[in-house]
Formats: structure tokens, C-alpha cells, sequence
């Protein structure tokens, strides 16, 4: 982004925030209700309360969670709004270990006497589950936080953004859209904000609010012989962990009449021809195939089989066949996890087991060094951590959704890191003979140990003699996750670093949807297979 | 609100509690128009990996919506909080709301009072599921698989929801559903071999954890060391569960407002949508019965519009497509509401016939990683999962790597060889209850396979 332009959305989103705050107020006149967190000593007092119940019931260990979430979506179509839905959920979780087995029970009702019922039923629960006990489960040490804050880096509350202001800047942005043609067009804002407090035996309390917001488009353009339609998504725009100036900055109208066209272009595109090709991928693309084939198989939990009945397992398993001796790309190749980048998604400053993340690196100049892990899952990979000499210690990648739901590992962001040459996308082009540039995620699908994957997305440009010659459609790619990674011959640089990411990654039974980030710059891979996915009906 | 110990049925809000809070939320609403949906139960589950528990929780939880209605203006609140207080303030969040929403042309007045066949979905035992019962389930697993020196996986989860809904026209309902669902990947401890069983239903007592193991511990044996072939068309025979991965993708597709658009499956080229066109085989028919027993459902919709049998597809033919209030209005049709079931004919063969009658073809327990490809066709991708083999001449001769496909259900029901006895299967990939469904297995020539893949 230029200079010229950040300024230009710096201005307006402190425009927009004056008058935010305005209908706040209005808002607040008009009886709205206050937050319902405290974010204070009463969810203190009963996080402490819960987990000294679960400790006289007879828990060696215990972690209370209490969460109070507020979520917004506001729909449209065309010229009328199909949704508006203001949501909150509150309640708490109480894990507990009892004799090296796991409990968890979660309630929502926040009273001394249902704090301690439930923090009774995890431990009878605990007891119930050591029946069936092999191996006991052994914490690696984390440090105490008698006294965690952490917010997201929020300019706009969302929530004290006027339901009018949203409203009207949806219905601004689908008349630009309509007004450059679009047969159809959706388009939405989606706001989270969870604020939870946490606490265990171990004399760490923090408190943390999480916001989130996803603004998004999608425009529909339908053939003139009604034969065919294509959509664009507003792939482009992904989601943050930001506030409202993220929407802003967003611009939904300013790009409406881009994505119609570009739907207007797929219905007379060409269809590929199947073949090996070189592609190119943007990182508004690459971001979805690095979470499915380098951040999914690196979850410890998967390689261990923890996964096998739902997400799976891993390519990379067992983990004393990989660590340190897997080539997963070339050596430029840099995967670096993190929980700390201004509006990723993952961020936070602790994470749902009191540990405060460190950033590390999974592959290291093409190698595979390590894998994501919690308090539970660092101990299995002691013998590794000696051998490099250091610490074993969790990662920091415990996550629940929500406060019913048992945290287990999740991934942080995993990121791809630019190149050391000042590359961008016109650059790889450039390079290019005969290749395929493939911008915004689109059809995705990958095996339970992450080998064979298909990809789709929402632009296909062919590419000769380093120039784009025009727009294909019904392209897929399919690749093996060790080939296509060490096929990248080309990368960008810092400049074209971009964060993508998605809010419903699925893992985890019952399935929980993680929110994550994945930031990485463009790259090219040699000679990957392409399919044409095009059928008549 | 009265508690209740382990043992009894999980705690939900009985049908008094829900007349009180929908008196409560309609008598503090000063709207034109008010709609309240309550939903509380107990979700409970129980997981394992290496052949132990991992995880076990049980949460209760509940929800109360309101919608508000200001003429042509409306706005949905929800909290999970039922004091006074919380919901007198999520009714004037919801009015304040409304008031500032643009009016919206579509939006229909609320249902009057609605009569409702009485849903068939509660179970006491799975409402009363503990989690000793759980784990003596579990260790009906682990305990065979690991005498055979495998790992077993899995998962169970048992649902116990009430569901009320009211609105200020006068409308009341409340149902009592109950789900169960089973699942286990047993592997092998190399990693060579995988099995997959699984089960649901309304009924724990119908899901028979041992046949489970029996079943995935047999094809986690019997997977050991595939072998790859060529991807491209082949003649499949699917088990119940990987007929139902793919059929269960109609059922998203049957939006009538979207195929009157132009952009459905179900659109007809010129306009219009594709009711009484015949789409696939003449033996296929596709209908969703919240009074059938195999795959009972309740039988309130989600706006309070009654559940009845929809017929999709009639013998090949398109009958019905998803309607909702406002579309049926416009285009003088019937609403109709789905309720989470469906269910598809069957034939006489079996999966042993449709073997034996089987030249050459694959055996393909369960799909995975289904994801769309293209809405035109309903074509989606993934990948057959722990247990796919080779039939050739008349039998399974052995393993093969798993395959990913290209493929569309429609195209798929085109080229139906024969079909088995429907059954009630675990069709959702994250192995919890999820939508009912029955089908028969299949055997289908010329499915689409694009490549190999070297996971198992």
C-alpha cells in the first residue's frame, strides 16, 4: 500500500471512529446494554472459586475458563438486508486432571453453587475416564501469571459502531456493485468479541479480549444464454483480528465494480487445457494451501494419532523420522509460527492454558525443525529439545472456541517468510515462459495425512512469455505436499508479504473452528499438475 | 430451575420452563411483532486415541432468541442468559435494533398458532447417556483392538435438546430431540493399514459398539500395504456411509429461490428451475420425513413452519425444491421446511451381490475432505479414507491407495447399477449426530477419479 493511500484510510478511519462514537452514545440513550463483561475481580474471584472446588474434589490439577462472547453478523443482498442478529454467550469451563486423566465440564450458568457442581462433575468425569487409562498424562512447566492483560490492537470497537453506519455502508458498497452491472450481490460483516478470564492451580489469572471482524463480498454474474454463472468473492479482503477499522479500511464499495468485472470476464474465460504448468500464486491464494499442507500436518497431536478419527493424521509421523532431517522445501524456504502479529487472527498474550507463545520456527532454510504443541503434547518431544538443548516448554498453541469446549492444540499463525530479494507478484510474472497466476482461495481439499491436495481459486490469468495474456476458468491444481513445496523456485520479498487467513478452520471432536492467520508472499512452483473441473450437467 | 445428578436424563428446560420465558421475553416486548426460540440441552462426549480416553466434557447450555419486528423492520438478539434482567435487555437491544434497520420488502407477518405431528426423536437412555456408560463403550474398542495389536480412535457424542418457539400471533411449540453418534478409525501400529465403523442414530441402544470394532478393526487388517492403480473411471461399490458423503450434497442444493435465479443445479437453461425434470435414475428417490422412524427429526421449523415429508426427487424425477415463506409466496408455491433428514430408496442387491457381480471396481468404505468445486453441477472433491480395495472378478482381492475424486452426486445417481438396503449411517466427517440420514449402498459405474494419494 502507498504511503499516500494509508494516510487517505488513517484519515477516514478516524473519521469514521468521530462518528462511531457518536451513535455510540445515541446508541447507549436509546438503553442499549453495557458489555456484559466485568473484565474484573468478579470473574476473578469465580475462575479462583471454581478451581479451588475442582482441587477439593480431588483434582491435582485444574484451569477455569470464563468467557463472555458478543458476535454480529449483518447480511445483505442486493437492495435489502437479509440479517441482522446481535449475539451473546456466556458461561465457563473447568478442566481438570485427576491421576494423569482429563475431565471437563462447562456451564452456563455463572453461580457459586454451579461453580462448584461443575467443577465436581470434571473431576467425577476425570475419575470415569482413568478407567481406561495406558499413560498418564505428565504438563511441561510453564510460569505463572498472577496478573495477565491483553487486548487486540482495536482502533474501532465494532460494538460501538452504529447498526445504521454498518448497514448503510453494505447497501453503499452492493449499489456500486449493482451500478457496474452485477446480476447479484451479497455482502457482510461479521464482528466477535470475546472477553475471557483465565485461571489455574498454577496461580495464573489472566484476562484477555479477543475482537475479530470480516467484512466480505460475493458478486454473481449469469451468462446471457443462462447456461453459466460465476462468482467472485471478495477473497482479497480476509479476515482480522482488528475492530471496525478494519471494514473501513476494507472498502467494499471502492472495489465492488473490480470484482464485477472480473465475474463478467470468468463466464467468457477459457477453459484450461490439463497439463503441467507453472504457477504462480498470490498470497490472497497461498495462504489456504500453506494452513492445509505445512500448518495442519505440523500439529504434534496428528502425528501422534490423536487425530486420526476426524482430521487425521500426518505425513510427518513418526516424529523421530522428521525432526531435523525432512527436506520440505528449498532453502529458502522459512515457516515461522507466531501468536503475535498485529491483526493475525491468533494473536494473543496467553494462550487457553496460561502459557504466553513464543514464536518458532517449523522449517528452517527448507528443514523441518519442529512441531506446534501445548503443555501436554511438549513433553513427547523431550528427547528433542534436550538433543537441541533447549527448554521443553509448550509453544503456546492451546485454543478452545468457546467456553464449552475443551481446549486442546490449534494452530498458531504459520507463516511462509518473504525472500531476502525484493521480489513482487509483477516480478515472478516476468519470469514466467508458460504458467498459470492464481489469485483468491477458492475449492480446497486435502487427505487426512496432508500428501494430496486440490486447490481452486478465484482468478486464473495464463501467463507466456512473462506477460498475462488472459483469463482461464475451471482450473484446479492437485499436488503432493513434498513435491509442490520443493518445486517453489521463486518468492517474493518483504514488500509482497500479505496476511491471509480464515475464521472456521475445523478440527477436533466435537469439531471447534479455530481463527487463524497465515501471512506469506507470492511464490512460484514448476511444472504442477492442473485439472480441468468443468462438466456439463 | 430443578438440578439433576449424572445419572439422570441431561438437563434441559422442560416445556413450563419455556412457556414462562416465552411469556416473559413477549410480555416485555413493545415491538409491532415479537418471535421467541429457545433451545437448551447437554452435549456430551467422550474421545480416545491410543487405545485410551483423551478427552471426555459434558456441557449444558441454552439459548434464547428474540426477533423483533417494527413494521417492516426487524432485528434478531440472542443471549444465553435467562434472568430478568438479561432478557428484558436483549429485547430492547432487539428493538432498539429493528428501529434502525431499513425496512426489508420480503418480510412476511408471523405465523399464527401452527398444529405439529408429534416428533418421534427423544430417547430416555441416550437423554441419560453417563460417562461410565461412555466409557464402557469406548473399552468395547480399545480393549479388541488392542488384543489385535492395533490403535483404535474414535469418538462418541450424545445430544439432549429441547426446542420451544412462540411469537406474539399466538404460535407455541415445544420438542425433545435426542442424537447419538459413533465413530472409530482403528490403525494399524505401523501405519500401514486403516479401518473406519461408525454409527448414528436417535438410539444408543440400536448402535452396537462391538460390530463397530469388529468392522474397523477387519478393514484396518485387511488395508495393510495397498497398492496403487491408475487413477480414472471406475466401477465403485459404496458402503452406505460413502453413498450417503455424496448424496447428502443434494440436500444442500435444493434452494428454489437460487435455481429460479440462474444459479443452481437445479436452474433451467432459459429460466425457470428444473421441477419435473427427470435429473437421475428412474429407481431414485429422495425425500425428507421427519415421522420417519429410521431418520425421525422434529417437526417445528426454525420460523415455526411445520416439518413434513418433502419428496425432492420422485423416481428420478425433480418434485419439490426448498421454499421458503416469502419465495413461495412470489412464485405461488407451497413453503415447505426440510427438518434435518433425508432418506433415499433402496433395492434388493447387496454389498456381497454387488461384489460378486463386479468385473473389476473398487470398494470404497467412506469419503473425506468433500468440498465444492463446482455449484453448476454440484461436482465436489475428496478422497476415499480407511478402507478402499480392489474387486476383481467377483471379489476383494486387496487394497488399494486412497483416491481422490471429481465427481457430482447427480451424475453419480445417473449410473446407478444396483442398490442395497437403506441404513442409517454417520454421514457428517466430524463424526458428531448431525443431519439424519439413510441410504442404500451403491454400485455406480464411471466415478471419477483424478489422482492417487499416499495416505492411509
Amino acid at each position: 500500500m502507498s504511503s499516500t493511500r494509508r494516510e487517505f484510510l488513517q484519515q477516514s478511519a478516524a473519521a469514521a471512529a468521530a462518528v462511531g462514537l457518536l451513535n455510540a452514545e445515541r446508541a447507549h440513550a436509546a438503553g442499549a446494554p453495557a458489555s456484559a463483561y466485568s473484565g474484573d475481580s468478579d470473574h476473578r474471584e469465580l475462575a479462583l472459586r471454581a478451581i479451588d472446588a475442582a482441587k477439593a474434589a480431588g483434582a491435582d490439577y485444574a484451569d477455569c475458563r470464563i468467557s463472555s462472547a458478543r458476535s454480529q453478523n449483518i447480511g445483505t443482498r442486493e437492495r435489502r438486508v437479509t440479517n441482522i442478529g446481535d449475539n451473546e454467550t456466556f458461561g465457563f469451563g473447568v478442566r481438570v486432571m485427576v491421576g494423569g486423566s482429563w475431565g471437563f465440564a462447562a456451564s452456563s450458568e455463572l453461580t457459586v453453587d454451579e461453580i462448584a457442581r461443575v467443577a465436581r462433575q470434571a473431576v467425577a468425569q476425570a475419575r470415569a475416564n482413568r478407567a481406561a487409562m495406558v499413560k498418564p498424562v505428565e504438563l511441561a512447566p510453564t510460569e505463572a501469571v498472577p496478573n495477565g492483560v491483553w487486548r487486540s490492537p482495536v482502533r474501532i470497537d465494532p460494538f460501538t459502531v452504529a447498526i445504521e453506519d454498518k448497514v448503510a455502508y453494505l447497501l453503499e458498497a452492493n449499489a456500486a456493485a449493482m451500478a457496474a452491472g452485477a446480476r447479484f450481490v451479497n455482502s457482510n460483516m461479521f464482528f466477535l468479541k470475546d472477553e475471557k478470564t483465565f485461571a489455574s492451580t498454577l496461580g495464573t489469572v489472566t484476562q484477555q479480549t479477543i475482537v475479530r471482524a470480516q467484512p466480505g463480498m460475493t458478486v454473481t454474474m449469469i451468462s446471457a444464454d443462462t447456461r453459466d454463472f460465476q462468482t467472485r468473492q471478495s477473497t482479497d479482503i480476509q479476515p482480522k483480528g482488528l475492530g471496525y477499522e478494519h471494514v473501513l479500511d476494507a472498502n467494499l464499495k471502492g472495489h465492488a465494480a473490480r470484482w464485477v468485472d472480473e465475474a463478467r470476464q470468468k463466464l467468457t474465460a477459457k477453459p484450461v487445457e490439463v497439463g503441467r504448468y507453472d504457477l504462480i500464486l498470490h498470497p490472497s491464494h497461498l495462504w489456504l494451501t500453506i494452513h492445509e499442507s505445512i500448518a495442519h500436518p505440523t500439529e504434534l497431536d496428528r502425528a501422534y494419532g490423536f487425530e486420526a478419527n476426524y482430521a487425521g493424521t500426518s505425513f510427518l509421523a513418526p516424529p523421530e523420522n522428521f525432526l531435523g532431517k525432512f527436506r520440505y522445501g528449498p532453502d529458502f524456504m522459512n515457516i515461522v509460527a507466531e501468536r503475535k502479529a498485529p491483526g493475525s487472527l491468533s494473536a494473543c498474550g496467553w494462550d487457553d492454558e496460561g502459557v504466553a507463545p513464543r514464536d518458532f520456527h517449523i522449517v528452517k532454510d527448507g528443514i523441518f525443525v519442529d512441531y506446534q504443541t501445548t503443555r501436554e503434547q511438549a513433553m513427547w518431544l523431550d528427547w528433542w529439545y534436550k538433543q537441541r538443548n533447549m527448554p521443553t516448554r509448550s509453544y503456546g498453541c492451546s485454543y478452545a472456541q468457546t467456553w464449552a469446549d475443551v481446549q486442546f492444540q490449534r494452530m498458531p499463525n504459520v507463516n511462509l517468510m518473504p525472500g531476502t530479494q525484493d521480489l513482487v507478484w509483477d516480478d515472478l510474472i516476468a519470469a514466467t515462459e508458460d504458467g498459470i497466476a492464481i489469485v483468491g482461495d477458492g475449492a480446497f481439499s486435502i487427505d487426512q495425512q496432508r500428501y494430496n491436495a486440490q486447490f481452486g481459486g478465484q482468478l486464473y490469468y495464463e501467463v507466456k512469455k512473462g506477460k498475462i495474456t488472459g483469463m482461464l476458468k475451471d482450473v484446479n491444481y492437485q499436488m503432493r505436499t513434498p513435491e509442490f513445496w520443493n518445486a517453489m523456485d521463486m518468492i517474493g520479498g518483504p514488500r509482497s508479504y500479505e496476511l491471509g487467513g480464515a475464521f472456521g478452520d475445523g478440527k477436533g471432536q466435537p469439531s471447534q473452528s479455530n481463527a487463524v492467520s497465515h501471512g506469506c508472499p507470492p511464490t512460484r512452483h514448476k511444472q504442477i499438475n492442473v485439472i480441468n473441473t468443468g462438466r456439463s450437467a | 430451575m430443578p438440578m439433576h445428578s449424572l445419572r439422570a436424563i441431561a438437563r434441559h428446560l422442560s416445556r413450563a420452563e419455556c412457556e414462562a420465558i416465552a411469556k416473559k421475553v413477549l410480555g416485555f416486548s413493545h415491538a409491532d411483532e415479537c418471535r421467541v426460540t429457545i433451545s437448551s440441552g447437554v452435549r456430551a462426549n467422550t474421545r480416545f486415541a491410543q487405545n485410551q480416553i483423551s478427552t471426555a466434557g459434558d456441557n449444558y447450555n441454552n439459548s434464547v432468541s428474540i426477533r423483533a419486528v417494527f413494521g417492516k423492520r426487524v432485528a434478531n438478539v440472542s443471549t444465553n442468559r435467562l434472568d430478568d434482567a438479561s432478557l428484558r435487555a436483549a429485547v430492547e437491544n432487539a428493538e432498539r435494533i429493528a428501529k434502525l434497520a431499513p425496512e426489508d420488502p420480503e418480510l412476511l407477518p408471523e405465523l399464527g398458532p401452527q398444529s405439529y405431528d408429534e416428533p418421534i426423536v427423544w430417547n430416555d437412555g441416550t437423554a441419560s447417556l453417563e460417562p461410565e456408560a461412555r466409557a464402557e463403550a469406548v473399552r468395547a474398542v480399545t480393549e479388541p483392538a488392542r488384543r489385535a495389536g492395533l490403535i483404535s480412535t474414535g469418538y462418541l457424542e450424545a445430544q439432549a435438546q429441547a426446542f420451544a418457539i412462540a411469537n406474539s400471533a399466538g404460535l407455541f411449540a415445544y420438542q425433545r430431540s435426542t442424537g447419538v453418534a459413533f465413530t472409530t478409525t482403528v490403525r494399524t501400529q505401523d501405519g500401514t493399514g486403516s479401518g473406519w465403523a461408525g454409527a448414528a442414530d436417535n438410539d444408543f441402544s440400536r448402535i452396537d459398539p462391538r460390530a463397530l470394532a469388529a468392522r474397523a478393526i477387519e478393514k484396518a487388517q485387511r488395508s495393510v500395504n495397498p497398492v496403487a492403480i491408475e487413477p480414472g473411471r471406475y466401477t465403485v461399490v459404496l458402503e452406505p456411509t460413502a453413498a450417503a458423503n455424496l448424496i447428502q450434497l443434494i440436500a444442500g442444493a435444493v434452494n428454489a429461490r437460487s435455481a429460479d435465479e440462474g444459479r443452481s443445479f437445479f436452474s433451467k437453461a432459459g429460466g425457470g428451475n428444473k421441477i419435473g425434470e427427470k435429473v437421475v435414475d428412474e429407481r431414485v428417490t429422495l425425500v425428507s420425513d421427519p415421522l420417519d422412524p429410521r431418520v425421525p427429526a422434529n417437526t417445528a421449523g426454525a420460523d415455526g413452519l411445520p416439518s413434513e415429508r418433502v419428496n425432492w426427487i420422485e423416481n428420478g424425477v425433480v418434485k419439490n425444491l426448498a421454499y421458503d415463506r416469502f419465495w413461495a409466496q412470489r412464485t405461488g408455491k407451497a413453503p415447505n421446511s426440510a427438518g434435518g433428514t433425508l432418506s433415499m430408496n433402496g433395492g434388493d442387491s447387496s454389498v456381497e451381490d454387488m461384489i460378486k457381480s463386479t468385473e473389476r471396481g473398487l470398494l470404497v468404505t467412506r469419503f473425506w475432505y468433500i468440498r465444492p468445486v463446482d455449484p453448476r453441477t454440484i461436482l465436489f472433491t475428496g478422497l476415499t479414507r480407511d478402507g478402499t480395495f480392489l474387486i476383481e472378478n467377483g471379489r476383494v482381492t486387496r487394497p488399494v491407495k486412497n483416491l481422490r475424486y471429481n465427481e457430482s452426486p447427480i451424475f453419480m445417481l445417473n449410473n446407478v447399477m444396483a442398490m442395497g438396503r437403506p441404513e442409517r449411517v454417520s454421514a457428517s466427517e466430524a463424526g458428531g449426530p448431525g443431519q439424519a440420514i439413510s441410504v442404500p449402498p451403491l454400485k455406480v459405474r464411471d466415478f471419477t477419479f483424478t489422482s492417487t494419494s499416499d495416505a492411509i
